[in-house]
């Protein structure tokens, strides 16, 4: 089915199908439970999840297959971002040009950096890429002022042209939508003591991002993929084979960093406004622990190592000291404050704390991130329910290699 | 006029003469053996050949066309493939992977963003990978990762994967080097049933005199950066020259 084998259209409809779901799956807590803090199934949340999980995906076509580790990625996405806004100035408030633009010039921006970075690998071209997006940062500040509207960001104005919306008479400003279709609407269902809302931008969002998944999937079964992950292993041997690594590694670079520029625009279409922030280092650094948290050249890695940041930054950081008392009050007054002291460092400001420990606790027990731990809680489970049987053999001719990469 | 014409090279690091006035004509389905004690200049010689070094002055020409210049995977692209002293395979991937590799690029060539076909769907190429890996006795490991293989097997892959691109010229870095004698001995026969099958030129640089003997129709023996002499093997075992210089008083042929 759509040139994917049966394993991984199977796999991709379960992603389907969990995306259509997200409203609801990410609501699993009651409205006056107590839990409900817990609960992800807002849009803005959901529609991050989707975001950065397409650049995730994007970052690990580049670092999963070809072992080429960039540290300014970011510079794609906050490039991404001004160029949607920019459509939605000039153009229209369809979101459907504004990310199409995104991709192109970040794709070009991608073609530029790649170019001169890829000529250095390992830290070398770690550092060649952070110093690029450190300089689009910079820039963006400065010289690019007029472009990027420096500190303030880059917002929609009432006296913006936008051609091809006709006069706006109203006094708000336009929202971003498609087709007439507003990305902020929602509809929201209570049942079940729950409120589910289904909301227009995430649909969107998560459209694009199966769209962009079913293609990382196709690119990991192509011979292609095949060349990068060949390029990672050795490079000498596929100069020796006729084959020119440096093709390879700038269209891994620029498809990667096209990727990125989907997700800026994305960002932008779901909240018109682009700030230089975007394009920090710490943002690039975001994508880099993503990708490894889930486990760095598997499919599903990256995207659950997204949608695992981004809520767990979202609740810990809703989580206050006022939060924290109101769960410990039970306990004797001076050991009430005692432990909401230790929660409150792990907490709200101090939710990276807990990133960082996550992270170190990941990569020392888990290198292939949370992927090879759910492969090695169901050989744990298979292993437990048939404590006796012999190993059995694969077939020789059909069995996938008890080497390939899990999902 | 043979398919690899060397003519005069030089090559100098720093102070050392690494080469000096190299001549060599490898003939079209021969198999020629380069040997020489340690230091003699035949990795350098090599490198020169592949594009990884540029030799100072002199020409490296093959079938016509001269390789100095160009880049490793031009000259591969030519025909000519390499066997290193240490195998160098894919380690991460799988040995049918690892021959699926140089089957593309045979038909595909330098690079091509093939990135939305799956390597399911490239019939051809699969069955000629699969051809490759019978032809090395490897077919029953197609599923294993490359570097769990075992050092002869690992040899016997990038066998495969060389042959993979039906090149006219081989070039083997001592191919036997740290392997049993039971080992060199399926080397020889390999290499014996290739050049026997497929009418391939070899240039072969080795220690061990034994795989020289058993497959060399000519023998050129370099030291200390010069052809010494370039003969027969049988006249090249009783040459006076090449014990004095090569093989000593230590080791009898």
């Amino acid at each position: 089915m759509l040139g994917l084998n049966k394993k991984d259209a199977t796999f991709l409809l379960i992603v389907v199908l969990l995306t259509l779901f997200t409203p609801i799956i990410m609501q699993p807590f009651a409205a006056n439970s107590g839990l409900d803090q817990f609960n992800g199934g807002y849009p803005d949340l959901m529609q991050k999840v989707a975001i950065f999980g397409i650049f995730a995906v994007g970052f690990n076509i580049l670092f999963g297959l070809t072992g080429y580790l960039s540290f300014g990625h970011a510079a794609f996405l906050g490039v991404g971002s001004y160029a949607a806004v920019w459509m939605f100035k000039l153009l229209t408030m369809n979101v459907i040009p504004a990310i199409l633009l995104a991709m192109v010039v970040s794709g070009l921006l991608a073609v530029v950096i790649g170019f001169i970075s890829l000529r250095r690998s390992g830290i070398y071209f770690s550092i060649l890429t952070l110093a690029f997006a450190q300089m689009c940062y910079k820039l963006a500040y400065s010289v690019l002022t007029p472009i990027t509207n420096g500190e303030t960001g880059l917002q929609l104005a009432l006296s913006d042209p936008r051609i091809l919306d006709g006069t706006n008479e109203s006094a708000s400003l336009p929202v971003t939508n498609i087709f007439g279709l507003a990305m902020n609407s929602s509809y929201k269902v209570e049942a079940l003591n729950r409120v589910f809302t289904f909301n227009v931008g995430f649909y969107f969002c998560g459209i694009v991002a199966i769209l962009a998944f079913y293609i990382a999937i196709r690119l990991f079964r192509s011979p292609f993929g095949m060349m990068l992950r060949a390029v990672k292993t050795n490079q000498q041997r596929m100069n020796y084979m006729g084959l020119n690594t440096r093709p390879y590694t700038l269209a891994a670079f620029v498809i990667s960093g096209m990727y990125a520029g989907l997700a800026g625009g994305l960002l932008a279409a779901m909240d018109p406004l682009a700030g230089a922030d975007r394009m920090l280092w710490t943002a690039s650094g975001e994508v880099v622990i993503m990708t490894i948290l889930g486990g760095a050249g598997t499919l599903m890695g990256p995207v659950l190592g997204a949608g695992v940041i981004k809520y767990l930054e979202n609740i810990f950081s809703k989580i206050n000291e006022s939060v924290l008392h109101s769960w410990f009050h039970w306990l004797p007054d001076g050991l009430e404050h005692a432990v909401v002291w230790v929660f409150a460092r792990f907490t709200g400001e101090g939710w990276h704390l807990t990133l960082g420990l996550t992270f170190m606790l990941v990569v020392t027990f888990l290198p292939g991130g949370l992927v090879e731990g759910t492969r090695r809680i169901k050989s744990l489970m298979a292993r437990l329910r048939r404590p006796k049987a012999g190993r059995t053999e694969p077939k020789a001719d059909d069995q996938p290699s008890p080497f390939k990469k899990p999902l | 006029m043979g398919i690899l014409e060397v003519k005069n090279i030089n090559k100098r690091f720093g102070g050392l003469q690494a080469l000096g006035d190299v001549n060599l004509s490898v003939k079209e389905n021969s198999v020629h053996a380069i040997i020489g004690p340690n230091g003699a200049g035949k990795s350098t010689l090599l490198n020169c050949l592949v594009g990884k070094l540029m030799p100072d002055t002199g020409s490296v020409t093959f079938d016509g066309q001269s390789l100095l210049g160009r880049k490793p995977h031009e000259i591969n692209q030519l025909g000519i493939s390499r066997v290193f002293q240490t195998p160098e395979i894919f380690g991460d991937l799988t040995v049918m992977e690892n021959v699926l590799i140089p089957c593309f690029a045979k038909r595909d060539g330098a690079f091509r963003l093939n990135a939305l076909t799956s390597i399911a769907q490239e019939p051809d190429v699969r069955a000629k990978a699969e051809q490759m890996l019978i032809d090395v006795n490897m077919i029953d490991k197609r599923h294993m990762q490359g570097s769990s293989l075992s050092r002869g097997d690992k040899r016997r892959l990038e066998m495969a994967m060389c042959l993979a691109q039906d090149p006219r010229l081989l070039l083997l870095d001592e191919p036997t080097a740290g392997m049993a004698r039971a080992d060199t001995n399926n080397t020889i026969d390999l290499l014996k049933e290739i050049h026997e099958k497929r009418d391939i030129t070899m240039a072969i640089i080795e220690h061990d005199m034994h795989v020289v003997f058993s497959l060399a129709d000519r023998i050129t023996v370099l030291a200390q950066g010069t052809p010494l002499v370039e003969d027969t093997p049988d006249n090249i075992k009783g040459h006076p020259k090449v014990k004095e210089a090569y093989l000593g008083e230590t080791q009898q042929v």
